[in-house]
């Protein structure tokens, strides 16, 4: 290897130069590793196969990192980012097209995606269900049946259905987290006499008390538990998040808005909100990641729509390319709630955009 | 001259679990109004815990501490310049100044204008629209102290306003101190472990004993003014800090065997 030529060349610290066989090495092994022919020797011990192979991946692309000029380092580190999982993608599809993979079971991409496709534009007619609730119907019954057409066309949706369960139920339990949160940071008593059974719920899981909520509403197979649900586990997050938030508050601010005259009002606008405000977005992030799992969760048990009944009916039916579709569609809805909070972050926190320059 | 500070046998306890903990006791200080009052002291001998109790942000459990009000009562009593790590991270630089203005009701338009003044007097103007969390250490603490001087007060109180910094920026930051202090003449009751920035600021510096604290010796400086870092190559300069340096050997050394 030119290691030792290139001697301007950055290294990695900690990292002496390799032996100049180990890249040419590592590029063979992982041809022969990867061809058909030698393909068999490894199958029973395919755990390590993987490792080597990652290993020498990393050998030789850490080999073409200096050789990037330094304007295009950000585009190399992106296109490692995307390449490595596009990498991961057409091993399985390779895998499970070849048959070491049971198709079966583990489709390949390439059929997961086309199964994505189908559910997006055809209608179920057993289940009476869409993916996304075929919006390109939408002129068309908004002009026949007027709003009632559109509502309809949204029921249909198993999108909307999770998306409508975990923003509702988000928005009604996150709420009074925060306000519930704040008075227990800011009055000793109250937080005295609700801490203990507010640990107490916090550690019980959430989907366990579904059963009561069932009970509790006039409809237990409606709406109602399932944005409850929701909704309570949402609750104890951010208000354990928020309380420890304005209790996490330092001292010196408290002092600095106290000695320039900050009344009970300004002091909680002006410094507390404020200064509690990151931690109570750690608490929301958290809280809607919880929500996703408890909503696919008890659409697994109780409902005819969602991206969780989704899954779960279509594993039923053993029709696994569209099972693997929901759940690519559980990761997007995912996504999709995280940037819109950090969104929200952004904007409600425009201090913390611009980072530290120390 | 007016008094404008007066503490009379005041005294500090704080409840800990092995009994009663004096911070300071006996302790007697007067300032006139308008004068630059520095206080040194060995490390926990109750210097912070006086100015908090003159910040109103702690009280005495006896005796007597008070700032005697001026003519002006919307004019506030004191402000507190705080360390540089007490300015609002989630205001902009202008905000964070024009705090204390927005706690008292002024209008947008007016404690922005006064704000300003006091950014361009030390050195910030550029950055009024910056958040602390992009600034230095040096330009944080200018802000802290902006921030106490836009609002005003009868009375500054300083708790090591430049510990933390280096040596460099202290310096320039003692000068701008000094020249932004002569022009308004305010009572300023300024906490340092540095002799040399006590001597250069102060028309007066007190030492403090330790456990329990109390006012130990005073020295009246009378180094001309306006003062520069000429200043600080005087012989008399030297003397003065020579001997407060004299007076506070033996309570420094003797704080210190009694914390080992
Ligand atoms: N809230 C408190 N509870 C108990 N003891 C306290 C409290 N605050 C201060 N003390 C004690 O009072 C003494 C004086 O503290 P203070 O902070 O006033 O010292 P200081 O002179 O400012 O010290 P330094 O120069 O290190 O800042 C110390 O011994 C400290 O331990
Ligand atoms: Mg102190």
């Amino acid at each position: 290897m030119s290691a030792a030529k290139g001697g301007a060349r950055e290294r990695v610290p900690g990292r002496g130069p390799l032996p100049g066989w180990v890249v040419p090495g590592s590029i063979l092994l992982l041809v022969a590793a990867s061809s058909q022919v030698v393909f068999p020797l490894w199958e029973r011990a395919w755990l390590l196969f993987v490792g080597v192979a990652f290993v020498c991946l990393v050998l030789v692309v850490q080999e073409v990192e200096p050789r990037v000029p330094m304007r295009h380092r950000g585009l190399y580190g992106k296109a490692l980012a995307f390449g490595f999982p596009v990498v991961l993608l057409l091993t399985w599809e390779w895998l499970s097209t070849s048959g070491v993979l049971n198709a079966r079971w583990f489709p390949p991409p390439s059929q997961i995606a086309v199964a994505l496709w189908e559910l997006t534009i055809t209608y179920d007619r057993f289940n009476r269900t869409s993916l996304i609730g075929r919006p390109w119907l939408l002129p068309e019954r908004l002009a026949s049946d007027g709003w009632a057409g559109a509502v309809a066309l949204a029921n249909e949706s198993h999108v909307w259905a999770t998306l409508s369960r975990v923003g509702f139920g988000f928005a009604i339990g996150a709420a009074p987290g925060i306000v519930i949160g704040m008075v227990m940071g800011l009055n000793r008593t109250v937080r005295m006499m609700l801490d203990a059974t507010m640990s107490a719920f916090y550690v019980l899981p959430k989907i366990a008390i579904f059963p009561i909520l069932m009970l509790v509403f006039a409809n237990p197979f409606g709406e109602g538990p399932k944005i409850a649900v929701v909704a309570i586990s949402a609750f104890f997050l951010v208000a354990i998040s928020t309380m420890a938030g304005v209790q996490g508050i330092d001292e010196v601010y408290l002092e600095a808005g106290r000695n320039f005259g900050a009344n009970r009002w300004q002091m909680f606008r002006h410094v507390i909100l404020p200064a509690a405000l990151p931690i109570v977005f750690s608490g929301l992030r958290l809280a809607l990641g919880t929500a996703l799992i408890v909503i696919v969760a008890v659409e697994f048990v109780r409902a005819d729509r969602g991206v969780g009944f989704l899954i779960f009916y279509n594993w039923q039916v053993l029709v696994t390319p569209r099972m693997y579709a929901a759940l690519v569609v559980v990761m997007g809805l995912g996504v999709l709630l995280t940037s819109i909070l950090q969104l929200i972050e952004r904007r409600v926190m425009p201090w913390r955009r611009t980072p530290d320059p120390r | 001259m007016a008094l404008k500070i007066v503490s009379t046998a005041a005294q500090k306890r704080f409840p800990t679990r092995h009994g009663w903990m004096t911070a300071i006791e006996r302790f007697d200080l007067e300032v006139e109004e308008g004068e630059f009052v520095c206080v040194v002291g060995p490390s926990g001998c109750g210097k912070s815990t006086f100015l908090r109790i003159l910040a109103g942000l702690d009280h005495v459990t006896g005796g007597d501490v008070r700032i005697v009000p001026g003519p002006d009562p919307s004019q506030p009593l004191n402000n507190v310049v705080f360390q540089e790590y007490a300015v609002f991270p989630w205001k902009s630089v202008l905000d964070n100044v024009a705090f204390g203005l927005e706690m008292r009701g002024v209008g947008r338009s007016q404690r922005y204008e006064r704000a300003r003044q006091w950014l361009a007097k030390v050195g910030l103007t550029r950055f009024e629209d910056y958040y602390p969390g992009q600034l230095s250490g040096g330009m944080k603490q200018r802000v802290s102290i902006a921030r106490a001087l836009t609002n005003d007060p009868q009375v500054l109180l300083m708790d090591e306003p430049l510990g933390a910094l280096d040596a460099q920026t202290r310096t320039v930051l003692q000068e701008e101190l000094l020249t932004i202090w002569e022009e308004s003449r305010k009572t300023v009751v300024y906490i340092t472990h540095s002799i040399e920035e006590a001597v250069f600021l102060a028309d007066r510096v007190v030492i403090m004993t330790a456990h329990p604290g109390r006012v130990k010796e005073e020295f009246r400086v009378d180094l001309p003014r306006p003062r520069d870092l000429s200043t600080m190559a005087t012989p008399a300069f030297a003397a003065l800090t020579g001997a407060v340096w004299e007076a506070l050997r033996d309570e420094v050394t003797r704080a210190m065997a009694a914390q080992a």
